[in-house]
């Protein structure tokens, strides 16, 4: 769906890109993880023909970018870097205006922005100015325009800011439900439990570079522990004597590489267990050990 | 996308509101000269504003004096100047050119509504003029005649061509402002800063028109013949300066709209 070769984008000596080969699998959900100022923008910005590579190969749906662009937009839809809107207008005419712009169909254009507010939860929005929306409001709209013409790949730069609870759960099931249809998702993001519940790819920016780009469940490969709570904690630790890594209170970290069979030993022991798993590690960990600080925190400088 | 910027164009209240207020100055010059009858002196002031005493239908011509100083030109580098930096600075310009709307195809809508702008402006205070001068100001001892700038007398109906001809010669000088606030608002992302780079260009050019020691350059001032369409009004009319102003506007719209292309089509959008 999106396959990237040594890109590559500088703005004067600062590199904000840097040798970038990403690869989005077509009909994934993936997610673009990494701190602020880290080139996940840019990088977006760049699929979409806004910003210039300085260097680097693009390809999207199959076809060269920025070449043959015009080809591609149509089939793409994108929320970058928040939701825009003419705050004078209505929610309804502002996407009326934006579909108009594309060379759409405008014997379909009302049911088209009819649905792509029914399906963010604006179907009963009212002719109020985008002015008065809530951030909220704006959120979905700026979702509703992404979806406007069913696209086949949907780009959306932090999809669920300024969303409550309910409404990041909302959009989540939307997106999974769109991406079930066959659309293909890349979701930048600096919430890990956001990509983490949402993505089944996830590429790690640092610095301009793409550190790590795989399935989300390589990623979080298993640690080779099993972790367990039992109220039989010091019978437990004497047990497997040596292979608990780690005690804290009633819950046990034991290096053991089969949780079902440990679990039949301590059963077999007569010993209870309320809780046992294969510990994995978690996208924090991962990301953690594959970036650095981010681009926002600024170290003093030693003397 | 013509359609969408027109659009656009005719949904905001600032268009009406700017019109309005080009409408309602020479309105309300029009009332205090009905009520004091007290005309400017020959040569002092706006152009025609003693001529309509004696015949208001020659208020049009009037009104436009009034307005093409600094009203009209500053409205139009407003409307010029947010084109393209407007859409920047509310975050619109990534998502139609994502849409995607072709850079070049933005620019020609912008400009063609810019150019619907800048007629619909004019005619706006022409028709308006024609009205309140109609209605307020008497319509001449001769009728329809009015007396020329240069002395012989023209009929009603070569009065009406003229004002038209004047319409269009004024709006071509404003494109020409127009044009050069679009490129600016190509430049920046803020339109209130394309617009006054506008506005900045039209005073420096003022400026040298005033000034004997930059006569060289004088002839290519984009406001050096914006007077010029007064010779529509003369008998028979004066056309050296008003081809010359047709030139040298036609010659500024073209080079800043390739430069403004120039710019747009290959810059980053990334705001």
């Amino acid at each position: 769906m999106i396959e990237t070769c040594g890109l590559t984008k500088r703005y004067g000596h600062l590199t904000a890109v840097d040798d970038v080969a990403l690869s989005v699998p077509d009909g994934s959900r993936f997610g673009l993880l990494g701190p602020n100022g880290s080139g996940k923008t840019t990088l977006i910005r760049m699929l979409l023909g806004l910003v210039f590579a300085t260097s680097g190969e693009i390809t999207l749906l199959g076809r060269p970018v920025p070449r043959r662009l015009r080809e591609v937009l149509p089939d793409v839809g994108a929320l970058v870097e928040g939701p825009a809107a003419y705050g004078h207008l209505s929610g309804r005419a502002n996407l009326r205006l934006l579909d108009a712009a594309g060379r759409s169909s405008r014997a379909t254009r009302r049911r088209r922005v009819d649905e792509a507010l029914d399906r963010v939860g604006l179907g009963g929005i009212d002719h109020r100015p985008v002015r008065a929306y809530s951030l909220g409001m704006r959120q979905r709209l700026g979702l509703a325009a992404a979806l406007l013409r069913a696209p086949r790949l949907l780009v959306l730069d932090e999809p669920t800011n300024g969303l409550d609870p309910q409404g990041i759960h909302e959009i989540r099931e939307l997106l999974r439900e769109v991406n079930a249809a066959g659309t293909t998702l890349l979701v930048s993001s600096h919430l890990l439990a956001e990509v983490e519940q949402l993505c089944t790819w996830v590429g790690i920016m640092d610095h301009g570079r793409l550190v790590r780009q795989d399935e989300l469940a390589t990623l979080r490969a298993l640690t080779g522990r099993v972790v367990l709570r039992t109220p039989d904690a010091d019978r437990v630790v004497a047990l497997l004597d040596g292979r608990v890594e780690h005690r804290a209170g009633d819950r046990l970290a034991v290096r053991h590489a089969d949780a079902a069979a440990l679990n039949a030993h301590l059963v077999g022991e007569g010993l209870r267990v309320t809780e046992l798993a294969p510990e994995r590690r978690t996208l924090e960990q991962v990301v953690l050990a594959a970036t650095g600080a981010g681009a926002d925190h600024i170290a003093t400088e030693s003397q | 996308m013509i359609l969408v910027e027109l659009e656009k164009l005719a949904r905001r209240p600032r268009t009406w509101v700017s019109v309005g207020l080009l409408c309602l100055l020479p309105a309300a010059v029009a009332v205090l000269l009905a009520t004091t009858r007290v005309g400017t002196a020959a040569g002092e002031g706006p152009a025609f504003l003693s001529a309509v005493l004696a015949n208001g239908s020659l208020f049009p011509a009037a009104a436009l004096a009034i307005v093409l100083p600094l009203f009209l030109p500053v409205a139009v580098a407003v409307v010029g100047g947010d084109s393209v930096a407007g859409e920047a600075s509310v975050g619109m310009l990534r998502y139609l050119v994502a849409r995607p709307v072709g850079r070049t195809r933005l620019l020609v809508a912008k400009l063609v509504a810019l150019t619907a702008f800048v007629v619909a402006a004019v005619v706006a205070v022409v028709v308006s003029g024609y009205l309140v001068g109609v209605l307020l100001l008497p319509t001449g001892p001769g009728g329809d005649v009015v007396t020329s700038v240069s002395g012989p007398a023209l009929s009603g109906g070569q009065v009406a061509l003229r004002i038209c001809a004047a319409t269009g010669y004024i709006a071509l000088s404003m494109l020409g402002v127009g044009t050069i606030a679009l490129f600016l608002s190509t430049v920046t992302d803020s339109a209130l800063g394309a617009t006054l780079g506008a506005i900045a260009a039209l005073v420096a050019s003022q400026l040298f028109v005033a000034l004997d020691a930059a006569s060289a350059i004088r002839p290519y001032l984009p406001t050096r013949y914006w007077l010029a369409w007064i010779d529509f009004f003369r008998e028979p009319i004066l056309w050296r300066d008003i081809e010359r102003g047709l030139g040298i506007q036609a010659v500024y719209v073209a080079v800043f709209l390739g430069l403004a292309w120039a710019n747009f089509a290959t810059k980053d959008v990334t705001t």
